[in-house]
């Protein structure tokens, strides 16, 4: 109906909630959770600055409606790092490569390449790289720093 | 001692912004905020004959709609930006006509283009906020609608201001030497079209604004996507009709800004209005079909050039008349325009220039700089005649323009003409033929020749273009840095520039940080709030580190200075005998006689025990304005490999070269990050993006499915040479970097497109090149070689 | 740019969802993957009463072999598709093809149903399902029935789905061994929609001669195109350039592709040849080295 109950395991907490069943699963987490590291660019999903893990797979947490997550994991970027505040291997690998310039995309390309990294555990060449990540805009960066984040995250990773 | 300009050093924001904990404007919510939503103009030209909103009103969780009457006698509206305004000298030097054209707040009896605010909602979230704007009806009446540049200076084409008289609302001339002497002189002389599509500069994050205020006392707080808060504050103040020092504007974490942040809007004028008149905090947040309609666009030039030259490629004079063709509104002066006029030369040293600047009005949303500002376009022009000479003479390109270059022995070279900021326009140093040869070595061009001639044999169509650029850099007046030393030691910096992506909390730090001897990670930077200086100005115009940057360089000596002294002081020692390093101040010769900077300023502090020398301000802090005597000269080539799919049209990238100069460099990996970021958009710009209106002002390209950015796909790895001539113009011998990423590709792509389908001659003169617009030039001059034939 | 008000309805088996469509068919909107829906409702150019989420109707969910097609249930996703070692063994293009639509954060929530219904005439499903002659199956409350790409592809974004219908499962041919098969598609930046794209299944005979082909054209018109006269020209014919090239322009005059930002009719029309033509190329040679053998 217009309003319903979602019960969603964010980041690991389980979360329970009323709300209007037209709101957006990413108006969800910002809004109503404060996860406010989930951007929002385009809200069709083309820019990718939403990217989410929903059971642990990319998607574009703009086109979802946050009722249709019920009873599902959602991660979001705010989950990487370790609680004492370590940067997860991919987060170090951005910082280390100058992967970011406003930050602005930079959640949503962290989202696909942890599913990337984890779905092809061998060293991926650039090309497939380029592939995984041409779902997300970043307007700043030129892409070329992101690509040897991720190289180097494979790297950090082991 | 370790210095740290120069070095990698990592940059301070990313922890915040990789970890999802940067603040954004759409990241805040404040108690009791309603949120705003605005109701924009469907057509391109109309009359409002009547606005019916009682629906809207009443619909549950509407605090109010506000229409531009609820405007009247409370927001003035825009007058121009005075920031703007032409210098005395460039005045009587160009004796331009400008005719003033304020965009207003929100459309009162007209529309004039599509996306034009008319109406804001207030409601208790966005969701609310958009169903009441299907309840608002209004009654338009179209009025007849121009969209070309060409057909709005016609006479019979409808006015569009009535007040303006026509839709031609500036016109200059720039000339140098004897043009006509020029013409007569040459063995030849090239005519062409050439134009630079309109393009939107579209920063992953939109614009947004959230304004608070306090009746307590007055405060008006506003957070806003912006390049400059200081701006903001000062229209806010003028039109709002407030006492200045009340206000305190915000650029937080802002997700780029390109040029389109870069100056006010009318959303950040009414928002904050409506917080003080409704007594809570307003939240306004674009989204991206608003973005795409409303936030100004730029460039949209046309060339009609003619240039006389001799046999041996030597350009003797370029005549120029070009139309800027600037939507609805301008509230820019000359900038963008003028700026391609002075720049259009760019490396070349042409004696005799004649060039005549036309900005139209038409239906469309207005423009204003973006990431080059005038100079991809003038560039385009330029690198494009320069292989049109060589295919006319039969020479390499890189023949003609070593031919034309301006000589390192002719440096600091006169232009002949002002400088948009009153300047006389001299490139200060340089040498741009040892440029070039370092990015033809990259490319390997000698070799590159070999392989084309082979590759053609097996059918395949590779080609290499050329383009380079100068730009004016640093642009003033003035930028501000405070600079102080808390109680415990740490130093704090304070700038008036406002940054959005480029890193001024790193590299601003190394700079303090080598003046003082410390770490980095001793000095903090803040940016884009106004409560931090009393002036500043904000990051564009690939100013930054040009002028935030010397400003922390200026203020932090003059604080080293004053500890010294209070150091001397605190010792019993004159300041000769003292030295700083390491955060600490030494007698000189005596490692173990030091003190450090917690205790010196401790004993800044005003008192009894203050150590500050008679006659000097006691405190930990100083403050220090640069004031650029004038722009300096960064410069730059670009070398574009492609491979064209003849069949398709498709154009490939296969490598991407750029040696540049910026001076001095302060975060090797941050300026290359410039500089890749800016040739992605420079790609954009060659293949990719237009903004594209159809014959009745509608935006056909609204969405991100229309208005093709490019993705990992599509932008190569730019390989880089450095040059470092450093500036005279600043202490550190600084030049920017923002933009010359973004000024070449189209050039250099454009021209490498033609050379790899030579012997095929086609002219690509307009952009973006999409692969059907290739196809038709192939196909056309297929059919002309065989009519020849 | 938010949804519009809806009240939200989601069944949880095959017969709910058909009560439901039923009952509010008429100003409801079916939700599958979401992935073209949402955003016209974010947009707020569709504004139904009504959302049935099909999403959790296990019943219109998986991959299943038949003797002779590779059925495919309504919401299965797009990567479950990509990935299927089944499909990838049994109806490699539309492996080849899938791989195509949009990122792979669209296909982890698009669904092989909802590319069907949306019918976009760019869109790579609709193209590889006419290729290959499969069939779609659609269910009521009180029917159920399977009709031809043709029959249910009717013209831009229009297909002959009834308010009260739902796509239950697609059905693609196997493609014989022997074969070859390609998807070749041009679009302007990676993941966009194609400008034109071309699907081709092409069989061999033991002396090289073309004993079948089965061709469709995407974005080539307002509907999935099958050049029939161009199939017909193949078979019985010994392939070689000149041949190729004949019959991927034979005919491009019945084309009458929708002109864009992004290519006119006629360059659409152009480059259909183009593509066709280095699609018959690459599913020939890859029906004689045998490499789906
Ligand atoms: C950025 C972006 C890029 C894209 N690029 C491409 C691309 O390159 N190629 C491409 O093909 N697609 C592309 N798409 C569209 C995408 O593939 C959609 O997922 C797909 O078209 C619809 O599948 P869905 O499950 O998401 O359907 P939904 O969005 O849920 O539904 C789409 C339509 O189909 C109806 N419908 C859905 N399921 C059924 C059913 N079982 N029975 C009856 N009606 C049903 C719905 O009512 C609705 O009208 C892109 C989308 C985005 C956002
Ligand atoms: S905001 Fe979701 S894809 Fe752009
Ligand atoms: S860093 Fe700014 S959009 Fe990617």
């Amino acid at each position: 109906m217009s309003n319903c109950n979602v019960k969603i395991k964010i980041n690991g907490e389980v979360i329970e909630k009323e709300i209007e069943s037209r709101w957006l699963l990413s108006d969800f987490l910002r809004d109503k959770l404060g996860l406010t590291g989930t951007h929002v660019g385009c809200e069709h999903g083309v820019c990718g600055a939403c990217t989410i893990l929903l059971n642990g797979e990319p998607v574009r947490s703009c086109l979802m409606l946050a009722v249709q997550a019920d009873g599902l994991e959602v991660e979001t970027v705010e989950s990487l790092a370790e609680e004492d505040g370590t940067f997860h291997p991919i987060q170090q690998a951005f910082a280390n490569n100058h992967a970011l310039q406003c930050g602005f995309c930079t959640p949503g390309f962290l989202m696909s390449v942890k599913n990337f990294m984890e779905t092809h555990p061998e060293l991926p060449t650039d090309d497939e790289i380029r592939e995984a990540i041409s779902g997300n805009l970043c307007r700043c960066t030129g892409y070329s720093n992101i690509i040897k984040a991720v190289k180097d995250a494979y790297v950090l990773k082991c | 001692m370790k210095q740290f300009v120069g070095q990698n050093v990592k940059r301070k924001e990313d922890y915040r912004l990789l970890t999802g904990s940067g603040k954004f404007v759409a990241d805040m919510r404040i108690e009791n905020m309603v949120e705003a939503a605005i109701l924009r103009s469907p057509y391109a030209h109309a009359r409002i004959r009547n606005i019916e909103l009682s629906r809207a009103k009443n619909y549950e969780g509407v605090l109010d709609v506000i229409v531009a009457a609820d405007l009247k006698g409370k927001v003035k509206p825009f007058t121009e930006f005075v920031e703007f305004t032409l210098p005395p000298q460039l005045e009587a030097d160009i004796k331009p006509t400008i005719k003033k054209n304020p965009e207003p707040m929100l459309a009162e009896d007209k529309v004039t283009f599509v996306g034009q605010a008319v109406a804001i909602v207030l409601a208790e979230d966005r969701y609310v906020a958009e169903d009441a704007l299907a309840l608002i009806k209004i009654d338009y009446e179209p009025l007849p609608v121009v969209t070309d540049p060409y057909e709005t200076i016609k006479e019979e084409a409808p006015v569009i201001h009535p007040e303006l008289g026509n839709n031609i609302q500036s016109y200059f001339e720039v000339k140098v030497g004897d043009i006509d002497h020029a013409f007569r002189q040459a063995n030849h002389i090239l005519k062409t079209r050439i134009k630079t599509p309109r393009v939107s500069g579209n920063p992953l994050e939109t614009r947004g604004v959230i304004a608070e205020y306090q009746e307590r006392n007055q405060q008006l707080d506003v957070w806003s996507s912006t390049q400059v808060p200081f701006m903001v504050r000062s229209y806010l103040s003028k039109l709002v009709g407030l006492v200045e020092g009340n206000i305190r504007v915000v650029a937080p974490d802002v997700g780029g800004g390109f040029g389109p942040k870069c100056a006010v809007y009318p959303e950040e004028i009414i928002i904050p209005y409506l917080a003080m008149k409704y007594k809570r905090p307003v939240k306004w947040i674009e989204d991206r079909l608003e973005h795409m309609q409303s936030t100004r666009h730029s460039r949209d030039q046309v060339h009609d050039v003619e240039v006389a030259f001799r046999n041996d490629g030597t350009i003797l004079g370029l005549k120029d008349q070009f139309l800027l063709d600037n939507g609805a509104h301008n509230s820019f002066a000359l900038c963008c325009a003028y700026n391609s006029a002075a720049h259009l030369r760019g490396m070349y040293l042409i004696p005799n220039y004649d060039i005549t600047g036309r900005i139209v009005l038409t239906n469309k949303t207005p423009n204003v700089p973006y990431r080059g500002a005038g100079r991809p376009e003038a560039v385009y022009v330029m690198d494009r005649i320069i292989y049109m000479i060589a295919d006319k003479l039969n020479l390499d390109p890189v023949e003609v323009s070593l031919r034309n270059f301006v000589r390192p022995e002719q440096m600091p070279y006169e232009t002949g003409i002002f400088y948009r900021d009153g300047a006389n326009m001299i490139l200060e140093n340089g040498d741009y033929v040892k440029s070039l040869q370092q990015a033809l070595k990259i490319a390997g061009y000698d070799e590159f020749r070999q392989k084309q001639e082979e590759a053609r044999k097996q059918n395949k169509n590779i080609g290499i273009g050329l383009s380079s650029y100068i730009e004016g850099t640093g642009i003033g007046p003035f930028e501000g840095a405070a600079v102080k030393v808390d109680s415990t030691g740490h130093i704090l910096v304070g700038v008036g520039s406002s940054p959005h992506g480029q890193s001024h909390e790193t590299t601003l730090s190394q700079i303090c940080a080598d003046v003082f001897g410390v770490s980095p990670e001793q000095v903090s930077v803040r940016a884009g709030d106004t409560s931090l200086l009393p002036y500043g100005v904000g990051t564009f115009a690939s100013r930054g580190a040009v002028t935030a940057g010397s400003a922390v360089h200026g203020a932090s000596k003059q604080l080293k200075e004053k500890f010294l002294l209070i150091t001397g002081e605190m010792l019993g020692v004159s300041i000769d005998d003292l030295e700083m390093y390491g955060g600490k101040v030494y007698l000189k010769n005596s490692p173990s006689k030091f003190v450090t900077l917690q205790e010196i300023a401790q004993a800044a502090k005003p008192g009894p025990r203050c150590k500050v020398p008679k006659g000097i301000e006691p405190g930990s802090s100083a403050t220090y304005y640069f004031v650029p005597p004038t722009v300096t000269f960064s410069s730059g080539f670009h070398v574009a490999v492609v491979e064209v799919d003849k069949e398709t049209g498709f154009v490939d990238i296969l490598r991407y070269i750029v040696v540049h100069d910026c001076g001095r460099v302060i975060n090797p990996k941050i300026v290359d990050g410039q500089i890749q970021g800016g040739v992605a958009q420079g790609i954009g710009g060659a293949l990719y993006e237009e903004i594209i209106y159809d014959k009745n002002g509608q935006l056909v390209t609204g969405t991100y499915m229309d208005y093709l950015i490019p993705t990992a796909m599509e932008v190569p790895e730019v390989e880089m040479g450095h040059q470092e001539y450093l500036s005279p113009h600043n202490p550190m011998g600084i030049k920017g970097v923002g933009e010359g990423g973004a000024i070449s590709p189209p050039a250099a792509i454009a021209n490498a497109v033609c050379d790899a389908m030579r012997p095929l001659k086609i002219e690509i003169n307009t952009l973006p090149i999409s692969p059907n617009k290739l196809r038709s030039l192939i196909e056309e001059a297929e059919r002309t070689e065989s009519v020849l034939k | 740019m938010k949804p519009p008000k809806f009240s939200y309805l989601r069944p949880n088996n095959l017969q709910e969802a058909l009560d439901m469509l039923a009952e509010y068919g008429d100003d409801a909107k079916i939700m599958s993957g979401g992935q073209s829906l949402i955003p016209l409702l974010n947009m707020r150019l569709s504004t139904p009463g009504y959302i049935i989420d099909i999403g959790r109707v296990e019943e219109l969910k998986g991959i299943k072999e038949e003797e002779d097609a590779i059925v495919i249930g309504g919401i299965t996703r797009h990567v479950d598709v990509e990935k299927s070692a089944l499909v990838q063994e049994k109806c490699p293009l539309l492996t080849e093809g899938i791989r195509w639509v949009g990122h792979n954060q669209i296909r982890t929530r698009g669904t092989i149903g909802g590319s069907i219904a949306h019918a976009d005439p760019s869109a790579e499903l609709p193209c590889i399902l006419t290729a290959l002659r499969g069939e779609i199956v659609m269910v009521s409350s009180e029917e159920e029935i399977t009709v031809s790409p043709e029959e249910f592809f009717l013209s831009y974004l229009l297909t002959s789905l009834e308010p009260n219908q739902l796509i239950k499962e697609i059905r693609f041919p196997k493609i014989k061994k022997g074969s070859g098969y390609a998807f070749e598609e041009v679009a302007r930046r990676h993941g966009d929609f194609a400008l034109v794209e071309v699907a081709v299944v092409i069989e061999l005979d033991d002396d090289g001669t073309i004993a079948d082909a089965k061709i469709a054209l995407g974005g080539a018109n307002s509907v999935p195109f099958i050049p029939e006269a161009a199939e017909e020209f193949l078979i019985g014919k010994l392939p070689d350039d000149s041949i190729l090239k004949e019959a991927a322009t034979l005919q491009l005059d019945d084309l009458d592709p929708e002109g864009d930002i992004h290519g006119s009719k006629e360059y659409r029309r152009y480059l259909s040849g183009v593509l066709l033509e280095r699609a018959l190329n690459r599913a020939i040679d890859r029906a004689r080295e045998g490499v789906f053998a």
